[in-house]
């Protein structure tokens, strides 16, 4: 539906964006391909040569590497959990008529604005610190004894905190699409004699389906790479390690470029896999 | 249409929902109130909550000890930077994906979208090393760069889902009265998309505010914003609640000003339009 | 000023064929419009004039000039679009602004094609206000004083008035007439409309599927239909069309005979039925007729109000010298 002047004009506008985009992400990948065949360590010699698929079979078969993936699964898992469920509840709660209800939406999106180096540290150390955190104070009023909690219990503090970075994004895109459902329906339903439980799991529920799609899908892309929650916190010790942060290790603190690009292709690889689901529902929605 | 609800049943969902929202915003909240504490105020046991001698002590030494506003500009020169860098780049690309698709436009959409879903720990090193070779390790245009890159796609996808809103045929008009394809884009689109174009924008500088990967890792002392800065209270310096509460709360404070203007663009940006 | 020439002009999406091979010719000052049902590539073939879009084979000449390849604004012709197309964000003086401005036009000269446009089209109080404030028929007059103000070689308007309810679409159409009367420029006037396009042009061009099926003044096509699409298009209500041994009697397959051309009684007729709907509209009176062995309905227009209703009995009668008669392709057999 356009003419040939504005065909060619709208390649040449595209351009930047595509070529810069290309670079971005064919340099970088092909450079990390090309390291993850070699042994290359800057700082102990430096490129020393080819070695095939070897750091591909060291990065998989050390202790490190099954450990960090079921810290990756548990906490993507965990959080995912947390956030859809009582994502589903806080918007229905926040759907609901009240008195100041703007207020109360920001409240409940604030955390989403906070950057991830402040709530893991003000989590760290105001809420978890064994002495002077308030989940301390509150255990001993109720008589209990304070525990440490990145130490001892320090899966469900990173699942709790990067929780609720999170949930403020799950409640909001979910509570938008609860907005968008036509009240007629529900209405139709309350005079067909659908109870309150029955309208929400045979009508609420479908209707978010999309949503909740959308909103798993884009958590694990950015979950997968969380990174400033445990760098700040646990430095990846007491089983917090995931692939990201392995990788990390393996690049900038031990300096193994090669078997740490070895590593980041298979976070690629990873990444892909969940990314390919969340194109087709994007990608839907393009034709709709 | 909405029906009227018992003001009781309307005082419960009040009260619910206050509290599961101060509930929520508690450790923001309890972040502000700690850094207008003494240090032994911020420890003390049992915890106080309004009933203390409040004091901006702890806003001067953060800002006299670590230099918070050097932290603050090159937070503001890299999100700014990089986000309207970004969006120059990318009026021009949604413009020809919005007005002018092709078979291959929802393709290179996607493929867009899909260079946003690399995880960046993947192209660590490379990026690092071209950055060394560059000497663009530690500075800010570096930064603007790489951070620019990161959110072109969600920039792109952003401006071309609110471009679609614009009906073709007023550029159609303007084309008829003898507009070209500059005078089309900054007289007739370009003010037209105005909310959307500012949108983008806001979103866009708060994800980059808040980006703490390339952040943390590219930048030393010179260029490092207020991710970098805060991230240093993890050594024990961070032991002194008050001070890391009052850098805490200047870290976040302008950009929860920014987020409570976007909140309705939060997720129409966030989820690629996909839920609007 | 504004002769406008298609010479085997063509359009293809893809590898669908919108416009098949088109020859057209509108003459300078007239007022022609295109009618057809929707799809039938009207609207495209404004916009291959305009330059919106690209014909595929074939030439476009403005004035005798090539203007193939010319892009739009170059073409010097105005538009008036289905929505209008009024710049939000310009007060309605801008709007009429922008053409000239784009232009180059001196301030002057600009002040005062505004001023005589806003006076012409009664829009002189509204001059600073946005398009958002307007109703719907002001904003279709600032469309059209947009394109005044460029004195364009022809006017094109895209179905300017499917957006307007419909006391207000008469009186534009009216508005829209005097224009014409008054600047004697080329106007193509795109609509589905029949009553539109009987009312204002001087040249109708009906089009189906991308053909020409015929270009002729509109009395030309009411009184003679050179096929039976054109016949059931032009005219409201619609032509009845008879076939089977009723038009063999007449040497056709088919014939046609308009409502306004049948008389209705309760006493002897050729032909007879019974009254199922009658609707009274004070000025003239319409009856559908069903059982009469002719067509599933017979549409009978009464002048004034007649009162036969529901279950009626009646016989009908046409009149013989308006009978159309078509031949089994469908095409008109000669009187």
């Amino acid at each position: 539906m356009a003419t040939q002047h504005s065909r060619s004009a709208a390649r040449i506008m595209m351009a930047p964006a595509v070529i810069l985009l290309l670079g971005w992400m064919l340099v970088p990948l092909t450079m990390t391909l090309v390291f993850s065949f070699k042994k290359y360590l800057p700082l102990r010699g430096g490129d020393l040569g080819w070695v095939g698929f070897d750091n591909y079979v060291r990065f998989v078969s050390s202790s490190a590497f099954w450990p960090s993936v079921q810290a990756t699964l548990v906490i993507v898992g965990g959080v995912l959990a947390i956030t859809v469920v009582f994502g589903v509840l806080l918007a229905l709660l926040l759907d609901q008529p009240m008195w100041g209800q703007g207020i109360v939406r920001i409240l409940v999106i604030a955390p989403f604005f906070v950057m991830p180096t402040v709530s893991a540290l003000v989590w760290k150390n105001m809420f978890m610190d064994p002495v002077n955190g308030l989940f301390a104070h509150l255990w001993t009023f109720f008589g209990a004894e304070p525990i440490s909690w990145l130490s001892e219990a320090s899966m469900q503090s990173i699942i709790l905190i990067v929780s609720w970075q999170w949930l403020p994004f799950a409640t909001l895109i979910l509570l938008t699409a609860i907005q968008s459902l036509d009240s007629e329906q529900l209405e139709a339903a309350e005079m067909d004699g659908a109870s309150p439980l029955a309208r929400f799991g045979y009508i609420i529920l479908p209707h978010l389906g999309r949503a909740i799609t959308v909103v798993v899908l884009i958590q694990t892309i950015f979950l997968l790479s969380i990174f400033a929650e445990i760098f700040v916190t646990t430095q990846g010790s007491f089983g917090t390690r995931t692939l990201t942060y392995l990788i990390f290790q393996r690049v900038l603190e031990s300096q193994n470029v090669g078997l740490g690009s070895a590593g980041g292709v298979y976070a690629i690889i990873l990444a892909n896999v969940v990314a390919a689901f969340l194109m087709r529902i994007v990608g839907k929605n393009l034709d709709a | 249409m909405a029906r009227s609800v018992t003001q009781q049943r309307k005082a419960i969902n009040t009260v619910a929902a206050w509290a599961v929202g101060l509930l929520i915003f508690f450790p923001i909240l309890w972040t502000i109130l700690t850094s207008f504490k003494t240090e032994a105020q911020a420890i003390n046991d049992p915890p106080l909550f309004f009933f203390f001698d409040w004091t901006l002590e702890n806003y001067a030494v953060v800002q006299e000890r670590s230099d918070y506003m050097r932290f603050l500009w090159n937070s503001i020169a890299i999100a700014g930077g990089s986000t309207v860098l970004g969006i120059i780049i990318a009026i021009p690309a949604a413009w020809s994906m919005a007005f002018v698709p092709s078979k291959r436009t929802k393709d290179i959409l996607l493929w867009m979208l899909s260079t946003k879903m690399l995880p960046a720990v993947g192209v660590l090193y490379p990026i690092y090393l071209i950055f060394i070779r560059l000497g663009m390790l530690d500075s800010r245009t570096g930064l603007i760069i790489v951070l620019m890159l990161c959110n072109l796609p969600i920039i792109v996808w952003m401006l071309y889902t609110y471009f679609k809103e614009i009906p073709g045929e007023i550029l159609e008009a303007a084309r008829m009265d003898g507009a070209g394809l500059k005078e089309e884009i900054l007289y007739v689109l370009t003010p037209m998309a105005i909310p959307g174009i500012a949108s983008t924008l806001l979103l866009n500088i708060i994800l980059a505010w808040n980006e703490a990967f390339w952040t943390l890792n590219l930048t030393a002392a010179k260029a490092a914003p207020l991710t970098a800065f805060i991230a240093s209270y993890s050594s024990p310096e961070g032991l002194f609640y008050a001070k890391l509460s009052a850098a805490s709360t200047m870290a976040i404070a302008p950009i929860l000003i920014l987020g409570w203007f976007s909140q309705k663009q939060l997720v129409r940006g966030l989820t690629f339009g996909a839920v609007k | 000023m504004g002769r406008i020439t298609l010479d085997k002009v063509t359009k293809s999406f893809g590898a669908t064929e919108v416009i098949p091979p088109l020859d057209l010719t509108i003459e300078d000052g007239e007022f022609t419009v295109f009618v057809g049902p929707s799809g039938c590539g009207k609207s495209t073939l404004l916009r291959l004039i305009a330059g919106l879009e690209d014909v595929s084979s074939g030439q476009i000449r403005i004035d005798g000039q090539d203007a193939t390849m010319t892009p739009p604004a170059k073409r010097g012709l105005a538009m008036v679009f289905q929505s209008y197309a009024l710049y939000p964000h310009m007060s309605v003086r801008k709007n009429i602004a922008f053409p000239m401005k784009m232009a180059g036009i001196d301030e002057a000269e600009q002040n005062r094609r505004i001023e005589s446009a806003a006076k012409a089209l009664n829009l002189t109080d509204y001059l600073e206000r946005k398009p958002g404030q307007l109703s719907g028929g002001q904003r279709q007059r600032v469309a059209i004083g947009r394109a005044i103000v460029r004195e364009p070689a022809a006017f094109l308007f895209d179905e300017p008035l499917s957006n307007l309810d419909a006391a207000l679409r008469v009186g534009m159409r009216l508005e829209i007439s005097e224009l014409h009367e008054r600047l004697k420029t080329t106007m193509i006037y795109v609509t589905h409309d029949q009553v539109e396009a009987m009312t204002m042009a001087d040249k109708i061009v009906v089009l189906r599927a991308g053909h020409i099926e015929q270009v002729g003044s509109p009395l030309e096509l009411y009184h003679s239909p050179r096929n039976l699409f054109v016949a059931g298009f032009i005219g409201s209500p619609k032509m009845n069309f008879i076939t089977g041994p009723e038009a063999a009697k007449h040497d056709a397959d088919t014939i046609g005979v308009r409502p306004e051309h049948i008389s209705i009684s309760d006493g002897d007729g050729p032909w007879s039925g019974v009254v199922s709907v009658s609707e009274h509209l004070g000025s003239d009176t319409f009856f559908h007729i069903h059982d009469t062995g002719l067509a599933e309905t017979i549409t009978v227009r009464a002048d004034g109000e007649v009162g036969f209703r529901h279950g009626d009995r009646v016989s009908l009668t046409p009149r013989s010298d308006v009978i159309h008669r078509f031949d089994a392709q469908g095409l008109r057999i000669a009187q």
